[in-house]
Formats: structure tokens, C-alpha cells, sequence
């Protein structure tokens, strides 16, 4: 039963934020929803204690039934019931734990925002809605967290209602990851129309059972199979912010920072991730839509890679950056690296919130400047924020000995061999990690090296309920890579292949390892005017300004995407309303109308209380029937 | 003595019934309109009493007796009416009598 009170600690708290709002004090509403969520990720733990623990690989709890639907194959049942296995405690570790961290360091950030408390709840809605999402067992209750989620994202971005960018984000956000989450309802009802279950793990079995099996699945259903997988992915792409749905993310850096750092760096984006790996069954019997997935992720994370090399806005870099890591842990789902997808996107978790949450900070000291050219010297100015900047960066970086090396080279080192991707996905993978190392260093560089480009004075924050999030959250970052996750109970292999006779190359790893190293050194040079403090050699404050190319202008407009489907879609949208201004229907409608008020004003005339008028109507009317009658 | 025929008759009750008439609806008066309604009442008495000299029936000398004690109580409820009218709107034009207009 503590399975089932999991999602019920943040649930209660915002209930009770929403209903008190303004008339909690500062104090009082932090208490209660970052006390909330160290209840859920104490219990958290004792979850996956229990479960590590246990004999079974999994724990099993029934709420309350939902409704049942009936199909050709007999009755599904629908609950609300939670699965936790090794993979869903995965996600909820990092849903609360990562959460609570930031929760933590939110307080603290938002503390003189006048709708603290308004903040606090949305973001305690949005754990409850992920935790349903990664504990549901059935893909119904999935659907429901995935669409709360996606209602929290929205009401975050916006949550800054009276700023134009904002809401125009944040309805940005909510319309395109809509897109995609049709495309996933649309495979959900395909799904059960063709299986009859919506059970995760029956469907699981089902799949595998006749899959696995010596007859395997006939034509139509494998059909079937693989449009499902690929509806699905639609859904995943969505969430994901994957190439062609990404363009929200970006622009979704318009909400706060704490936000960035919970729902479009650590978890709402990672669950199209989470989506693919719970349903790995479904994607093992689709091989082309694996490697459509591994394909996706690469070039995600090359234009990705590409896209922040120029960007200005530090928040923006951070964005298109997470892009290009969920594109990782895209390409290794794709390549059917499943647990080291997963354990990607838990690294990925830590160190990326511990980016956004320090670049936050940073941000802070400068009045809400966010531009990296009107940044520079913080080194020196913010020691202790840029230390933890470093940390994050060489996690990013994957430098050896940090998590994000481990989990990277994970994913790399299984590319090469895989089926469904192979030799030139690996060389994406390696031309993204160098991309990767680049653009950290020019962020780093531009931020923290260099002249200093601001005027005011900084404003230090010394709270520590900030600096020690962003401890914990460095500590994880630099050691996460330690934890090792089993999840040979979780997925599926389809059969014990016969070894592979061809061994990779030896050079691979090499490769793979000395790639952010190349990185490093390209920017130290290419970069030397960013990070070379001017001020010191000629004593002249010289000011550095965006690259003015071409290519350079398109890459921070996100490669043109945005002109694209602006041109594709909105413009022709927009032409066909402007158009139908006057809708037509509307109009056969109006015209009823225009007729009974024609006649209305016809009858008003003739009631015009004149007696004579009624006489001579009354005369003529005579005249005619009579002339009628004789003629 | 040369009798009339009864379509010379029928001819001067049209004629006067139609003059009433008009004054009826074009007189803006009201003290008009009921003369001219009198004028229309007396067409009517002519087309009646010259049926009956026609047929030789008494039938249309009573109608006629009907219509002039209607015309008197008419008249009677008509100025009635007329002096309470020009105590109240101080003149006796019809058309200030619209208050029932759509």
C-alpha cells in the first residue's frame, strides 16, 4: 500500500496550496509542498528498497476499478493500478528525488513572486501526474498522466500570464506536443483493436508470447505491429520534443527556470523515452520503426548540436542541448540498447537539472539577464555557481569518471554491433558528442571566462536551501554513473542471438573516449577570443557580439524550422480563416434570421396604430376581393 | 310618374358610399370622419329604399328606419367620444390616436 500513497503526498499538497493560495505565507507554502515531495521521495526510496529486496521483480497495487471495454477478444478490464518494476522505479526515483531537489531549490527562487503559492501547486500537479504516468499499469492511466503533464507544462510556461513570449509559448508547447498525442491516442485505439488488451504487461505477453513463439504473428498483425509502434513514436516524438515536433522546447524556456529544469530537462521531456522502453515489446516486432527511431534520434541530435552552437540565450543552449540528449537516448532505444537508454536518461536527469538550475542562479545574480554575450567573468564573481556549472558541463561533456560518461558510452559502445543501427549512426553519435563538447565550451567560455559584459552590480543569493539542491544535485551528477540498474527482469530479448563472428573494431573505444577531449581543445583555440580576458592584455573593454553569418543566424532560429511550418501550415491556416471570415455555413444560418427579422420589421410598419391606414388597407382589401369575384 | 330604375339608384348609392369613404380616410379630422361615416351610412339607406320601391316590398323602408336609429346612437357614442378627445389632447386630430402602433 505505500505503492498507492505515492502520488497522494504531492496531490494533497496542492490541494491545498490551490484552495488557500495568497492567504499562505511564504514560509508556510514551501513547508507543505517541498515537504510533500520529501515525503514522496523518502517513501520513494523505501519502494525501491522494498523492491530490490523482494523476491518478485515487481510490486503489484489495485486501486479501484475504472471501467471495463469490450472488444472481440472478450472484456478488458481498465483500473486504476499501479506496476512498479525495475524500470517505472527508475523513473520515480528520478521523478522525486530530482524532483524534490528542485522543489527545494524553486522555494527559494520564487520567493518573492506574488503567486508563490499558485507556482508551487502547479508544479506539485505535475509530479503527481508523472507519477501516475511511469507507475500506471494499463496505457489508459498512462494516457491520463501523459496528458496531465502536458497541462502542467502549459499552465508553467505561461505561468507568467501578463508576458505576450510566454503565453504564445506555452500555447506553442500545448499544440504541438497535442500533435503528437493524438498520434498516440490514435495507436492506443489501434493497439486495443487489434490485441484487445490495454494491460501493459498483457500486452507485453501477448506480443511475446506469439511472437516468441515457432508460428509467429501473420501478415496483418504484423502489419498492425508496426503501425502501432510507429503511432506510437509519434506520441514519443511529441513528448520529446524529437525532430519534426522539437520546435516548443525551445521556445518554452520562456517559463521559469525551476520549470525548465523539472519538466523540459529532467522528466516531462525523457517520458516519450520512458513511453518506447515500457513498450519495447511492441517496437522489438517492428525492426524498421527501431531503426526509425535510432535514425530520428541521430539527426536530432546533430541539428540539435548544431542549433545550440549559436545560440545567444543561455536557458536556449541548455534547451537544445536536452534535445540532443533525449536524441541519445533515442538512438539507443532504436539500437535496442534499452537499459542503457534508461540509464541515460537518469544521468541526463541530474545533470541537466543541476545545469538549468545553476544557470538559474547565475541568471538571478544578473537581473534576469540571459544573454551569454552580456555575461562573461563569473568565475571569478560566482565561484561557487561556477564550480557547479563546471560539474554539469563535463557530465554533459562526458568526460571519463562522471555519469554522463558512463551512461554515454554505454549507448555508444552497443551502436556498432546493433541490428537496427549500426557503423553510420555510431558516427553520429560520435560527430554529436564532439558537437556536445563544443558548444559547452563556447557556453562556458562566453558565461564565466572572458571580460566581464554587465554593468550592475550582482545580486548574491545566499540561500541555502539553493546552494544545497545544487550540491546534492552535483553529487549525483558526478556519481550517478556508480549506480547500477538490473533490468534484466524488464526487457526482453527476443532470442539468444548466435554470437556475431565480425568483433568491433578495436579503435572504437578510443575513439568514443577521446572524442570530448578533441572537443576541448578545437574550442580552446577556435574560442580563444571568448575566454581570453581582453580587459587585462590591452586594458580596452572590448564587447563581443553574435556571429552576423548567415549560417549562424539560421542555426539560433533553430535551423528553420519555425519559417517552415510558419509557411507550411500557419500561413495556409491563417489564408483559409481570413478567407472564411464570413463562414459560409454561419452565413445559410444567418439568412433564416435575416428573413424572420425582414418580416418582423414588415409587420412593425403595418401595426403603425393609424386608424386611417387600417381603413384604406381595410378598403382595398375589399375592392380586390370583390374585383376578384367578379372577374 | 316616371319610376327611376333601380340601377340609377345603385349607381348614386355607390357614388356616395365611395365619397364617404374617402373622407373617411383622408380626413384627419375626426369630426369629419364621422360626417363623412353619416354620408357612407345614408349611401347605404338609398341602395335600401330604392330595392324596396323596386320589388315593391316593405323590407327596405325598415332596414332604413334600423339604420338612421343606428346612425343617431352612433353619432350620440361618436361625440361622446370627440369631447373627451378634446378635453384630453386639446385637438381632434385621428392620427394623435396611434398609441397602439407595433
Amino acid at each position: 500500500m505505500l505503492l498507492a500513497s505515492l502520488p497522494f503526498y504531492p496531490l494533497v499538497s496542492f490541494l491545498l496550496l490551490i484552495l488557500f493560495a495568497k492567504r499562505l505565507s511564504w514560509r508556510l507554502a514551501s513547508a507543505i509542498s517541498v515537504g510533500a515531495m520529501a515525503l514522496t521521495a523518502l517513501v520513494c526510496g523505501l519502494l525501491v528498497f522494498e523492491l530490490s529486496n523482494s523476491s518478485s521483480h515487481f510490486i503489484n497495487v489495485d486501486l479501484w476499478h475504472w471501467f471495463s471495454l469490450s472488444s472481440q477478444q472478450g472484456m478488458a478490464e481498465v483500473n486504476v493500478s499501479f506496476y512498479l518494476d525495475g524500470l517505472s522505479a527508475v523513473m520515480i526515483s528520478v521523478v522525486s528525488g530530482v524532483g524534490f531537489l528542485i522543489h527545494l531549490f524553486a522555494a527559494a527562487y520564487m520567493k518573492g513572486d506574488a503567486n508563490f503559492s499558485r507556482f508551487m501547486a502547479y508544479m506539485n500537479l505535475f509530479i503527481v501526474a508523472m507519477l501516475i504516468l511511469v507507475l500506471a499499469d494499463n496505457l489508459v492511466l498512462l494516457y491520463l498522466g501523459w496528458e496531465g503533464v502536458g497541462l502542467c507544462s502549459f499552465l508553467l510556461i505561461g505561468f507568467w500570464y501578463q508576458e505576450q513570449a510566454n503565453v504564445l509559448a506555452a500555447r506553442k508547447a500545448f499544440i504541438v506536443t497535442r500533435i503528437g498525442d493524438t498520434s498516440m491516442a490514435i495507436g492506443l485505439f489501434w493497439l486495443f483493436s487489434s490485441f484487445g488488451q490495454l494491460n501493459i504487461t498483457a500486452v507485453s505477453e501477448l506480443i511475446q508470447g506469439v511472437g516468441g513463439s515457432e508460428i509467429g504473428f501473420s501478415l496483418q498483425e504484423s502489419t498492425d505491429i508496426y503501425w502501432i509502434a510507429l503511432l506510437l513514436l509519434g506520441g514519443a516524438v511529441g513528448k520529446s520534443a524529437q525532430l519534426p515536433l522539437q520546435t516548443w522546447l525551445p521556445d518554452a524556456m520562456a517559463g521559469p527556470t525551476p520549470v525548465s529544469a523539472l519538466i523540459h530537462a529532467a522528466t516531462m521531456v525523457t517520458a516519450g523515452v520512458y513511453l518506447i522502453a515500457r513498450m519495447h515489446s511492441v517496437f522489438l516486432f517492428a525492426p524498421e520503426v527501431m531503426n526509425y527511431v535510432a535514425w530520428l534520434g541521430a539527426i536530432t541530435l546533430l541539428l540539435a548540436g548544431l542549433a545550440a552552437l549559436a545560440q545567444t540565450d543561455i536557458k536556449r543552449v541548455l534547451a537544445y542541448s536536452t534535445m540532443s540528449q533525449i536524441g541519445y537516448m533515442m538512438l539507443a532505444l532504436g539500437a535496442g540498447a534499452w537499459s542503457a537508454g534508461v540509464f541515460h536518461l537518469m544521468t541526463h536527469a541530474f545533470f541537466k537539472a543541476l545545469l538549468f538550475l545553476t544557470a538559474g542562479a547565475v541568471i538571478l545574480a544578473l537581473h534576469h539577464q540571459q544573454n551569454i554575450f552580456k555575461m562573461g567573468g563569473l568565475l571569478k564573481r560566482l565561484p561557487f555557481e561556477s564550480a557547479l556549472f563546471v560539474v554539469g558541463l563535463i557530465c554533459l561533456m562526458a568526460l571519463p569518471g562522471t555519469s554522463g560518461f558512463f551512461s554515454k558510452e554505454a549507448i555508444i559502445a552497443e551502436l556498432w554491433l546493433s541490428t537496427t543501427a549500426g557503423p553510420a549512426l555510431w558516427w553520429c553519435a560520435i560527430v554529436g558528442a564532439l558537437l556536445t563538447s563544443i558548444y559547452s565550451c563556447r557556453l562556458f567560455f562566453l558565461a564565466f571566462l572572458g571580460n566581464e559584459r554587465f554593468s550592475e552590480e550582482l545580486h548574491i543569493e545566499k540561500a541555502s536551501l539553493m546552494r544545497s539542491a545544487l550540491l546534492i544535485l552535483a553529487l549525483l551528477s558526478l556519481f550517478g554513473g556508480l549506480i547500477s540498474l538490473d533490468f534484466s527482469e524488464v526487457f526482453f530479448k527476443i532470442k539468444a542471438e548466435e554470437l556475431i563472428s565480425v568483433n568491433e573494431p578495436l579503435w572504437l573505444h578510443t575513439i568514443a573516449i577521446a572524442t570530448p577531449f578533441v572537443g576541448i581543445l578545437f574550442s580552446w583555440f577556435y574560442f580563444k577570443n571568448y575566454r581570453v580576458d581582453s580587459n587585462l592584455e590591452d586594458g580596452i573593454k572590448t564587447n563581443l557580439t553574435a556571429s552576423k553569418h548567415r549560417f549562424a543566424i539560421f542555426c539560433r532560429n533553430g535551423l528553420g524550422f519555425d519559417s517552415l511550418y510558419d509557411a507550411l501550415l500557419i500561413k495556409p491556416y491563417q489564408l483559409l480563416a481570413k478567407l472564411n471570415r464570413r463562414d459560409f455555413i454561419d452565413q445559410a444560418m444567418m439568412s433564416t434570421a435575416w428573413y424572420v427579422g425582414l418580416w418582423h420589421d414588415v409587420m412593425t410598419m403595418i401595426q403603425n396604430g393609424s386608424l386611417r391606414w387600417y381603413l384604406a388597407a381595410f378598403g382595398l382589401a375589399i375592392m380586390a376581393l370583390v374585383g376578384v369575384s367578379i372577374l | 310618374m316616371t319610376t327611376i330604375p333601380l340601377f340609377h339608384v345603385l349607381v348614386l348609392s355607390s357614388l356616395l358610399f365611395a365619397i364617404g369613404f374617402i373622407g373617411v380616410v383622408a380626413r384627419k379630422n375626426t369630426l369629419f370622419i364621422l360626417m363623412s361615416l353619416e354620408v357612407m351610412l345614408n349611401a347605404v339607406g338609398v341602395a335600401f329604399i330604392g330595392a324596396g320601391s323596386a320589388w315593391q316590398q316593405a323590407d327596405g323602408q325598415v332596414m332604413f328606419i334600423l339604420i338612421l336609429t343606428l346612425a343617431a346612437a352612433e353619432v350620440a357614442v361618436g361625440l361622446a367620444l370627440l369631447i373627451r378627445m378634446q378635453k384630453k389632447y386639446r385637438s381632434l386630430d385621428i392620427d394623435l390616436l396611434n398609441e397602439m402602433r407595433g
